[in-house]
């Protein structure tokens, strides 16, 4: 029996990793194609992505919307998971239902209907546009994380605090936050990636400065290269290496 | 109202006003267009069902919709059927210390760029692609796998094994094994207490997967543009394509809000199980 669970974990592992090992291996072709007979180990194509400022600037896009949209996201999510969490309002139901619905919707739809109204208000494509889109994705995502991590000890903590006189600012940012903090931590971070990985609101929402996976798709519509292979291996790596290093500061914190 | 519940809606509001005014009123705005219909290159307000009409009684429109429900549906079985399995071996014969590990490794492709992931399935099922050369090796192919429904069943199954394991891996690493070993004194032999017992146990991890599985599937755009090439049409390639080649946003309106309605349904089926705040 646990011969084959492990029979089946290295096939999974190869299904799993194919597509990855064969993108990263052909970013070092040294040839036009990133197809096999591998010609050659060349990083001339890193180099040339690196110089490409198009590209930059979009990844330079790329993480100043995530970065700012996630923030927004966490804040407005916290403080609404707060509200929620320490008294029953009359309809709190329908409110968390309100705020957990964007969730069910594909993304497609939401830029969608982003785009309509925008249009019909006469505002132009843009980053910004993006960037509130990618909000109403993550601050479902932040809103439900930061409720679920709030407890019964912290609601007793909050109320110390609060009979000690402190104002509900400072309540909520010396006492909840920092008791949070693992959570806001993780709600932030995948916000990030999913914001920093969107592609079909920025898309739809972005026009003359786009982000990083709207260029690397207009990349794509010219043919296969081993320069879209570079691009992608890249924010593999760089992705993975900081999966790698919250997993360790996470592992060694407990 | 006293001043605790006040303060409570004042902490609430932003986060609802968010919501409201750039995803509800947005949707509104969209099925009000919905209605509407096209003279020329400009677009008529109106009630008109002209556009529900031809999506769903029109066959190639009909047929887009078929083909991504049929994909999706075939994808969310599939990845359940492959995540399963994987998420119980590494919840019951990897060593406690390597878990972490192991389904870190599971989902780390879950990092690299979607379209680049798409994109790297067309390098992989290509016709100069390492299978058909491996094929090819011992004589066999080439097989065309690129731009087929195959490469978009499979290039979607890839992204959501991943995510399903981690769902589900977290639903059985709860379980007390206290419930298995009743099952066995009981009598049941391994087979019974997988099927009878764990399995059951599992459903709302599994529907939970499912159900985001499903969302995430139906309306993607990427992966089927990608893998799937021309050869058929998905929804959301078709409404991508109302509003470009015609501009015709009353048709997309329409469209996504069929999507919407599918996925309405699908959330009616499984809501029972369904656990989408502890996700």
């Amino acid at each position: 029996m646990r011969r084959l669970g492990y029979l089946y974990l290295a096939l999974a592992y190869g299904f799993i990793f194919l597509p990855v090992v064969v993108l990263v291996v052909f970013s070092l072709q040294d040839g036009r194609l990133p197809v096999p007979p591998f010609q050659g180990f060349s990083l001339r194509w890193y180099g040339k992505i690196l110089s490409d400022r198009g590209l930059m600037t979009a990844l330079g896009n790329s993480a100043a919307v995530a970065g700012v949209s996630s923030g927004v996201a966490l804040v407005l999510g916290f403080l609404a998971a707060h509200g929620l969490a320490r008294v029953r309002l009359p309809g709190s139901v329908l409110m968390r239902g309100v705020l957990i619905a964007p969730m069910t919707v594909s993304y497609l739809i939401i830029g969608l209907g982003l785009l309509t109204l925008f249009n019909q208000m006469g505002v132009k494509p843009s980053l910004w546009a993006t960037g509130i889109g990618h909000v109403v994705i993550n601050l479902p995502l932040c809103f439900a994380i930061c409720f679920a991590a709030m407890g019964d000890h912290q609601k007793s903590a909050e109320r110390a605090a609060r009979d000690l006189g402190a104002s509900e600012m400072r309540v909520l940012w010396h006492v909840s936050a920092p008791m949070l903090a693992p959570a806001l931590g993780a709600a932030f971070f995948l916000s990030v990636t999913f914001s920093w990985d969107e592609f079909i609101i920025a898309f739809l929402l972005t026009r003359f400065d786009v982000t990083l996976p709207v260029e690397i798709w207009s990349m794509l519509r010219s043919g296969l290269s081993p320069a879209t292979n570079a691009i992608g291996s890249l924010v593999f790596l760089a992705s993975a290496l900081v999966v790698i290093a919250l997993e360790a500061l996470f592992r060694r914190s407990k | 109202m006293s001043d605790e519940r006040r303060l409570a809606l004042a902490l609430v509001s932003p986060a609802l006003l968010w919501t409201l005014a750039f995803f509800a009123v947005p949707f509104a705005a969209m099925l009000l267009l919905s209605f509407a219909h096209m003279e020329g290159r400009t677009v008529v307000q109106g009630l008109s069902l002209a556009n529900y009409a031809k999506a769903l009684g029109e066959p190639s429109h009909l047929k887009a919709l078929i083909n991504s429900v049929e994909i999706t549906v075939t994808v969310t079985v599939v990845s359940v059927a492959l995540a399963w399995p994987l998420a119980a071996t590494i919840a019951w014969s990897v060593p406690a210390r390597w878990q972490r590990a192991a389904l870190l490794m599971a989902v780390l492709p879950f990092w690299t760029s979607y379209v680049v992931r798409s994109y790297s399935w067309a390098l992989v099922l290509g016709k100069n692609g390492v299978v058909n050369q491996a094929f090819g090796a011992v004589g066999l192919g080439p097989f065309e796998l690129a731009s087929t429904r195959f490469a978009t069943v499979l290039g979607f199954t890839h992204f959501f094994v991943m995510l399903l394991t981690l769902t589900i891996y977290a639903n059985l690493i709860q379980l007390s094994p206290n419930y298995a070993r009743a099952a066995q004194d009981l009598g049941a032999g391994r087979l019974r207490t997988l099927w009878h017992v764990i399995l059951p146990l599992t459903l709302p991890g599994i529907v939970t997967g499912a159900f985001v599985t499903f969302v995430l599937c139906i309306g993607d755009y990427i992966t089927p543009q990608i893998l799937g090439g021309n050869t058929e049409l998905t929804l959301p390639q078709l409404i991508m394509l109302q509003m470009g080649r015609g501009g015709n946003f009353p048709m997309a309106s329409a469209l996504s809000v069929i999507l919407m309605a599918v996925v309405t349904l699908a959330y009616a089926a499984s809501a029972r199980w369904l656990r989408l705040d502890r996700l």
